[in-house]
């Protein structure tokens, strides 16, 4: 199995603030990793950086076999963030902002249905402008988007807030199937137990750097542990 | 004019002070020529005296946005691609826009007495007109903020942007007012025809003078802006260190990604906890 | 390319017909313009008069102001939620992306010059002649217009102060095709329609050269919004 992300004392900048400051990970393809740190340790920048969205000023990194610093742009149709925004259109219905996303990433339009469905959002909701659902709501088009998109790398940032516990219990079974599926998760959560129990191993970063990695225990890291062996 | 030296030692400013040096004494000795010992056209009487500051202040806006344009697309080029071209382009367009307010101004004090009027919808003054707030929004372009080599992409395509339109307003503003009525005046630069013996050297040393300054404000600006972006990367170096420290006392394990590594690091580091590496904030 | 601009076009009439911004607040804008000038300069109408004379003029410097909210609106759209990295993150072409917006903005002001020119001609008191060339300098002018207009739009997206950015950058660029599109509806309104053809050609160029510097630029200015 090659790595689907491989970043080598990566440092990207806001400004003149630096974001991740030398950060380095290796993320194996198909699995699935839960990022855990405080607020402001480089999460979101670090799952921004591997779509493709902040540009790399000094290390390595490459994601799913895109050299970043060279190209940021090919790599961007292969992932799926799940971001703090959507990236949805107000005023466009459930129903076509997916159908919009999923066209516009050359996915298969024949997931949409099945996509909605699986996110509860085939019923009266299809056709209702995002803009009058809830924070929640608006959290299952977006993850009805990646579902119909099937990247082979998914990127969730924060990605059960706003979710009430059926969406919760989903995304859940939307990460194991993922993987099942063959595709590399990232998640960023502070959602601690809830994320662990689907990840296979738990970084923890701080300070824009990885400072600690452990296994996790349970039923998916075992499956990892004989890999690794 | 080598873009590619540094933001200049010692030396560089040595030649910067003899280069204003230069332009002072030239802009002085243009002033005394034009002021004392030209005497008055036999057309225009003292009027005359403006022509030896007029065409040359646009002379040095036309030289401005030339170099501007040409260092833009020379940081366009990707064999050329260099920062230093960028600052360059914006360096030359400040000046230029100075200068292009100074064409306006001068030109319109002259327009006043010799046309008796202030403003004329010639084909070169709206052009001007229209020149200087084109380059204004340039400039409001480069100051939008955004990552170095970001900006600077950004900025030499809206040079190159502004600069394509400059022919199309000369040549519309040209055929609207021939459709109008053929223009009734020249341009004052044309008024050099007639000009000769002690107005002529004068005339051309107002050129080589303001050149002269326009090459020491451009060095100057450069200058500045290349400070400024060396200031931005040696800021990064200690920024680095103050991300990094707001980790705290434990121990960065970045450096041992490998998948090989992960079971020492399972072993090594029991669960590290969200809130534990970052205590405290 | 041309699916995803198709792609883009699409979505961004989809949400003009859903938000009805364009009809609601656009339009309106540009017939207060027209208003404004008629207690400027009326209340004289009818031959003659400065207003009849001038309507040419007023005409396209309201169409000019309609396109700058007409192309600040389209670029709202994509800045509401997530800041434009949706729209790169999608995955769509940038030229594609410019060539869908600037076709949804151009679609949007032809219709509402339609109306408006009926609104000048009224209020006004000009009568319209020569409706082929007033067409045809409406499609021209318009996609120069456009196509400088959201690529300047791209560009003040990232700007904080994009609302006065847009207009500075704008208006000085397409004093051009101000010129040139007044000139043939003068022309063609005074009954000499055959004068200002060199104009349309103008246009034409003015149009080629901003759509082309799209084209190319795009990707590159969206990165950096």
């Amino acid at each position: 199995m090659g790595a689907a992300i491989s970043l080598r004392e990566c440092v990207s900048l806001s400004g003149r603030f630096p974001l991740l400051a030398g950060l380095s990970l290796e993320v194996r393809e198909g699995e699935v990793v839960h990022l855990r740190g405080p607020n402001g340790a480089g999460k979101s920048s670090l799952l921004r950086l591997c779509a493709g969205l902040v540009p790399v000023v000094s290390g390595s990194a490459v994601v799913l076999g895109h050299d970043l610093r060279t190209d940021r742009h090919s790599v961007r149709r292969e992932v799926g963030l799940l971001g703090h925004s959507g990236f949805l259109y107000d005023d466009l219905s459930v129903e076509r902002n997916v159908r919009f996303a999923v066209r516009a990433a050359r996915a298969d339009p024949g997931q949409v249905e099945g996509a909605l469905r699986r996110l509860g959002l085939d019923g009266r909701l299809r056709h209702v402008p995002v803009a009058r659902l809830s924070a929640g709501q608006r959290r299952r088009v977006s993850l009805a988007v990646l579902v119909a998109r099937r990247p082979r790398l998914w990127l969730l940032d924060e990605p059960h807030a706003g979710l009430d516990q059926d969406g919760r219990a989903e995304l859940d079974q939307l990460v194991v199937e993922a993987r099942a599926a063959g595709s590399t998760v990232v998640l960023a959560s502070h959602e601690l137990e809830r994320a662990s129990a689907v990840s296979d191993r738990v970084v923890g970063l701080a300070g824009g750097r990885v400072v600690a990695a452990s296994l996790c225990e349970g039923r998916v890291a075992g499956e990892v542990g004989s890999d690794v062996a | 004019m080598s873009p590619g030296a540094g933001p200049g030692g010692g030396r560089g400013t040595a030649v910067l002070r003899v280069l204003g040096l230069l332009g002072l004494v030239g802009v002085v000795a243009t002033v005394w020529l034009g002021l004392w010992v030209t005497p008055p056209d036999r057309f225009m009487g003292n009027l005359v005296r403006l022509l030896y500051l007029h065409p040359a202040i646009a002379w040095v806006m036309y030289i401005a946005y030339g170099i501007a344009f040409l260092s833009s697309l020379l940081y366009l080029w990707p064999r050329t691609r260099a920062l230093a071209w960028d600052r360059l382009a914006g360096a030359s367009s400040e000046v230029g826009v100075v200068f292009t307010g100074l064409t306006l101004v001068t030109g319109s004090i002259w327009g006043r007495p010799t046309w008796g009027v202030w403003w004329t919808w010639d084909p070169l003054l709206t052009t001007t007109a229209l020149l200087f707030v084109l380059y204004l929004g340039y400039l409001a372009v480069r100051q939008i903020p955004g990552e170095r080599e970001a900006r600077a992409r950004r900025s030499a395509i809206a040079a190159l942007v502004a600069f394509v339109d400059v022919p199309i307003v000369y040549f519309s503003v040209l055929w609207w007012r021939s459709l109008h009525q053929p223009p009734t005046v020249d341009d004052p630069v044309t008024g050099k025809t007639y000009v000769h013996g002690s107005m002529a050297w004068t005339l051309l040393l107002s050129f080589v003078a303001l050149t002269l300054v326009y090459a020491w404000l451009l060095a100057h600006r450069y200058r500045l802006a290349a400070l400024a972006d060396l200031e931005e990367g040696e800021g990064l170096e200690l920024a680095i260190a103050e991300r990094r420290a707001e980790a705290g006392g434990v121990p960065a394990r970045g450096e041992e990604p490998a998948g090989a590594d992960l079971v020492g690091a399972a072993a090594g580091v029991p669960d590290p906890g969200a809130r534990g590496p970052g205590a405290g904030r | 390319m041309l699916r995803d601009a198709w792609l883009v076009a699409g979505k961004d009439l989809r949400i003009e017909v859903r938000s009805k911004v364009a009809l609601g607040q656009v339009a309106p804008f540009a017939f207060v313009v027209v208003l404004l000038f008629g207690l400027a300069l009326g209340p004289a109408v009818g031959r003659g008069s400065v207003l009849s004379a001038a309507a040419p003029g007023l005409f396209w410097v309201a169409v000019l102001l309609a396109t700058v909210l007409a192309v600040q609106r389209s670029f709202a759209v994509e800045a509401a939620d997530g800041a434009a990295d949706g729209l790169r993150l999608s995955g769509l072409d940038p030229a594609g992306v410019f060539l869908g917006k600037a076709a949804a903005v151009a679609g949007q002001l032809l219709v509402l010059e339609l109306f408006l020119a009926a609104a000048v001609s009224l209020v006004y008191d000009r009568h319209l002649s020569a409706l082929v060339v007033l067409a045809a300098s409406c499609v021209t002018a318009t996609i120069g217009l456009v196509a400088a207009g959201v690529l300047y739009g791209v560009v003040s997206m990232g700007a904080r102060q994009r609302e006065t950015l847009l207009p500075l950058l704008f208006f000085p660029l397409v004093a051009p095709i101000l010129l040139g599109a007044t000139k043939l509806w003068g022309e063609a309104l005074a009954g000499a329609p055959g004068r200002g053809s060199g104009w349309l050609e103008l246009l034409g160029a003015f149009a080629v050269a901003y759509c082309a510097i799209g084209v190319v630029a795009f990707g590159p200015l969206l990165e950096e919004a």
